[in-house]
């Protein structure tokens, strides 16, 4: 049967994938957004496996209100990559270097 | 009665106001008859309370007017407490002041400070009568505090002369001196007594009269002892007794008519005041009783010695005061206050008329003040010269006049006294007398009589005062000749101040003198005639006429001849260079020490810049590891969850 | 055999290989279709888990508008994604061992705590059981606020998104009111003071009459 570690542990590896993708195209801020996007699934995975587990509809609820914040996220981190776009003409992050202290 | 004493004392304050706010719109005349109208008043009702209290030998009123703050048990509050020694000081404060104030429409008739002069002035009898009418310490500092700001502000009135700046900051350094010893005396009582209201601490004296305290490890001193001298060390302050002397004679910066009010018959005299209202408590310690007598002897003696060699007719006048004070401290030292406030009293008519008649004196001359330059004034200015005339005998101690009867009073009672010291002081208030009698002299001789010295164009135009400078003068002349007969047998030797004195029967010389003559002005003043002092007056006089009459040119003579003690009293005896060298050099090294050592190296340097500079140091390094590329904080916040979470699960695993 | 575990196992590995295939495609509009499919299955596996109504909005709201939002971007922008390949292979090992210590973590945490031992599987639920209505009952009283706020947020998002990408074109007109409001009317109006009988030449006639502009 599948249990609740199954998915806790499907959602750990989602989540490690995600951070790995951050390592691996640190360049490019699209591919990081879709990290960002990718770990919020492997966070609501789980969420969603304990509502059930726990028979609780508040994990569920908290997943609701994710997807909201990611979808506002999502909205104006690419409106700041077009405006960014649109001044620099690149969105390679090796070029943002403004914050060099 | 609580409403003839509030009104009493806020009169003078109302008029100050007016006067001060509104000077401007009400103009000149305006000004000086809201604070004379003031001041009137408070006269009039100085009067009602003396036949009240004294006459008519009404209970001792003492209450409280207002409460200002209850804190800790503590209580501040403003009262007053009228007995005979503060209806005697009313009248004085009163009477003087009145007097003084319509002899400034005179004296300062052509000042552009007028308004102002008036508002300090009527101030300052606000204030003295606050401090006379208090019924507990926190007020007497209050009322001791204002005289002394108010001192400073006239001293200072010709604020664009460099010397009167530097008179009045000397005026109020050296009273902060005396101040702060009287606050630590007050703070004292505070803490041994539990109380400021005069009439509990004088109840709980007698059980704190074997209390000692330890101020330095294994130095046991007794309480009253300590308590005492701190609070005389504020009365050495306001009274200028030596050491703190230096700057009354400095305060003659000011205009005349508050070197007559202010330094001469009232506000110096709060000490002596002072010092008689805490009777129950000096009782109690002989030491501090030693002490005041000491200093009151130093002071009369040496401060009469200065007064002989000044030119500045002020300046004479001054070092007198000193020195009366000095009698006046002598007289509190052994237990003989009633006759330090009865000298007070004649002290204060006599020299502030001798004050006013100088000025009056001053302005004839056009603002001179150098005695060497005046010269045959008698005939131009009669009036002027017989109130001076006045002043000077009952200075001297000329009998019937008032100086007499309060001054010998003083002898006797030293002379009776067997307190440690008090042979020393009998010593210093005898040649007090003579060394007094003849700088009296001199200066009446150098101002009024001789040969005019001074050039044909100010010869021609002097002429005697207006009314309002000659009435004041004579209204003081009546009380200095008759002051001292009329209260001789009631003030020192009666039972005129009842129980506001405190006397123990152990040192009581007032007591031993009276067996002499039983106290009456006409047994007084035969015996007086018998004593002493009284010849040695007689020899004064005729020393000081052969020296400035009948051979002027010998004082220079003998100035050549004794060069070495004429520079010494030039000097003052080198007490304000000592204090100029010490003191002033002293703080001043000191403050630069502060300056470039404490501020500019260690707190500037160190503290200021060494925390901007270490700061910059940390944060160049720190600015290195902000590259400012994002994937190096998503590391690093990588690896801190790495971390974070390694670190839990060895705590559940491991 | 129940179906359950085949269903589970399939929907995983394709999870797993979607990520994978996410963050290693070299060109972005391959990754962000990954990314979809990746929504999908786990959409499919939330259905497992009975959450019907966040699996469709799931679909809905994040493959309809998200995701087909990050197409548009990347295919609007003409981007050259090839500097921002730099350093994949040289970050290859570090990564690989980074996300492999953080599996295992996560598995030592996870596998011996949360097994059928510790949480039975529930109860299937009776028929006619709606998600929706649940979650809909929950929501709109419990969280109330928290869903206004959420509505906020969203409003936020929008005006932040439109007011980041405004740009003002040069020849756009449009109106200055407060600059209409101050208007007075010397601004406007001249008043020019004219004889109501000409006496001087016509032609300066002429000009006065001319006198009153706008």
């Amino acid at each position: 049967m599948i249990s609740l570690s199954h998915f806790l542990v499907l959602g750990g590896i989602l989540f490690c994938l995600s951070v790995a993708g951050i390592f691996l195209n640190r360049k490019n801020v699209i591919i990081l957004l879709m990290s960002i996007e990718l770990m919020l699934l492997a966070v609501n995975m789980n969420f969603v496996a304990f509502s059930h587990f726990h028979g609780d509809t508040a994990g569920q609820i908290f997943v609701f209100f994710i997807l909201t914040v990611a979808a506002a996220e999502a909205a104006i981190g690419l409106a700041i990559l077009i405006t960014l776009f649109r001044n620099r003409r690149t969105i390679n992050v090796g070029e943002l270097d403004n914050l060099n202290g | 009665m609580d409403k003839v004493y509030l009104i009493l004392a806020l009169a003078p304050l109302v008029g100050a106001v007016i006067a001060g706010l509104f000077g401007k719109k009400i103009g000149r005349s305006g000004a000086h008859w809201a604070t004379i109208i003031g001041v009137t008043i408070s006269f009039v009702l100085s009067l009602v309370v003396f036949n009240h209290i004294i006459l008519n030998d009404a209970p001792t009123y003492n209450a409280t007017v207002y409460q200002w703050l209850l804190s800790d048990g503590i209580n501040f509050e403003i009262g007053f407490l009228v007995d005979e020694l503060t209806a005697t000081m009313l009248i004085v404060v009163t009477f003087v002041s009145l007097m003084v104030h319509i002899y400034t429409i005179g004296y300062m008739h052509d000042d552009p400070g007028y308004q102002r002069f008036f508002s300090y002035i009527s101030l300052f009898t606000f204030s003295m009568l606050m401090l006379v009418m208090a019924n507990n310490f926190m007020q007497l500092f209050f009322g001791w505090e204002a005289v002394g700001l108010v001192s400073y502000l006239l001293i200072g009135f010709w604020y664009k002369k460099p010397t009167a700046i530097y008179a009045n900051l000397k005026a109020f350094l050296v009273n902060r001196v005396g101040d702060f010893g009287f606050l630590l005396g007050i703070a004292a009582i505070l803490m041994y007594f539990g109380s400021l209201d005069y009439v509990e601490v004088f109840a709980g004296a007698e059980g704190h009269a074997q209390t000692t305290i330890e101020i330095f490890p294994g130095v046991e001193w007794s309480l009253m002892t300590v308590v005492c001298i701190l609070l005389f060390v504020g009365a050495m302050g306001k009274s200028a007794q030596v050491p703190l002397h230096v700057w009354l004679p400095d305060s003659m910066e000011g205009p005349t008519p508050i070197s007559a009010l202010i330094h001469a018959a009232t506000m110096v005299t709060a000490g002596i005041f002072m010092v008689s209202r805490m009777s129950p408590l000096f009782e109690w310690s002989e030491t501090a009783l030693s002490v005041v007598l000491v200093v009151g002897a130093i002071t009369a003696l040496f401060m009469a010695f200065l007064g002989l060699i000044q030119n500045d007719i002020k300046r004479v006048i001054a070092y007198s005061t000193l020195s009366q004070l000095g009698y006046m401290t002598v007289a509190l030292g052994v237990s003989a206050y009633s006759a330090a406030m009865f000298h007070l009293m004649t002290h204060a008519f006599f020299k502030a008329l001798l004050f006013l008649a100088a000025g009056s004196v001053i302005m004839a001359m056009h603002h001179e003040q150098d005695m060497r330059k005046m010269g045959g004034l008698r005939k131009k200015m009669p009036i002027t010269y017989w109130t001076a005339l006045i002043g000077s005998l009952a200075l001297m101690g000329i009998p019937p006049f008032a100086g007499f009867f309060s001054k010998d009073t003083i002898i006797e009672a030293v002379g009776a006294s067997t307190i440690a010291g008090s042979g020393f002081a009998y010593f210093a208030v005898i040649a007090g007398v003579f060394i007094t009698a003849f700088y009296s002299m001199r200066l009446l001789f150098l101002t009024f009589h001789g040969k005019p010295r001074m050039d044909q164009h100010t010869l021609d135009h002097v002429k005697e005062s207006p009314k309002v400078v000659t009435v004041p003068l004579i209204l003081l002349a009546i009380p200095s000749v008759f002051a001292g007969w009329i209260a001789l047998s009631g003030m020192p030797f009666g039972e005129y101040f009842g129980d506001s004195i405190t006397i123990f029967d152990s040192h009581n010389g007032l007591a031993i003198a009276k067996e002499m003559h039983g106290g009456d002005p006409w047994h007084f003043l035969t015996h007086g005639i018998m004593t002493l002092p009284f010849w040695l007056v007689i020899a004064a006089i005729a020393t000081a006429w052969v020296l400035y009459i009948a051979k002027p040119e010998w004082p220079s003579i003998i100035k050549d001849r004794l060069s070495i003690i004429h520079r010494i009293l030039d000097d003052a005896y080198g007490i304000d260079r000592l204090y100029y060298a010490v003191f002033a050099k002293g703080s001043q090294l000191l403050g630069k020490g502060f300056s470039s050592v404490g501020d500019a190296r260690l707190i500037d340097g160190i503290m200021v810049n060494g925390t901007a500079n270490s700061i910059e140091r940390f944060a160049g390094v720190a600015r290195r590891l902000q590259t400012g590329f994002l994937y190096h904080y998503a590391f690093a916040m990588i690896i801190g969850l790495l971390v974070l979470v390694g670190w839990v699960l060895y705590g559940h695993l491991g | 055999m129940a179906i359950e575990p085949v269903i589970f196992y399939f929907f995983a590995v394709v999870l797993v290989a979607t990520s994978v295939a996410v963050i290693t495609v070299p060109n972005s509009v391959h990754a962000v279709l990954f990314l979809v499919l990746a929504f999908f299955t786990s959409a499919g596996l939330w259905l497992l888990l009975e959450a019907e109504f966040l699996a469709i909005t799931l679909v809905l709201v994040y493959v309809g508008a998200v995701m087909v939002l990050f197409l548009f971007v990347v295919m609007m922008l003409d981007i050259n994604f090839e500097p921002t390949r730099e350093g994949f292979i040289k970050n290859l090992p570090i990564g690989i061992i980074v996300a492999l210590i953080m599996v295992v973590e996560i598995i030592l945490v996870v596998w011996p705590n949360f097994g059928l031992e510790n949480y039975a599987a529930p109860a299937q639920q009776i028929a006619g059981y709606s998600n929706t209505k649940e979650l809909g009952l929950v929501l709109y009283t419990v969280y109330l606020y928290a869903f206004e706020l959420a509505a906020a947020i969203l409003l936020l998002a929008i005006v932040a998104a439109i007011m980041l990408t405004l740009r003002r074109r040069p020849n756009s007109k449009y109106q200055d009111i407060s600059e209409q409001v101050l208007a007075k009317k010397k601004d406007r109006l001249r008043i020019v003071k004219m004889e109501s009988s000409p006496k001087a030449a016509p032609t300066s006639v002429q000009e006065s009459e001319g006198g009153v502009e706008q």
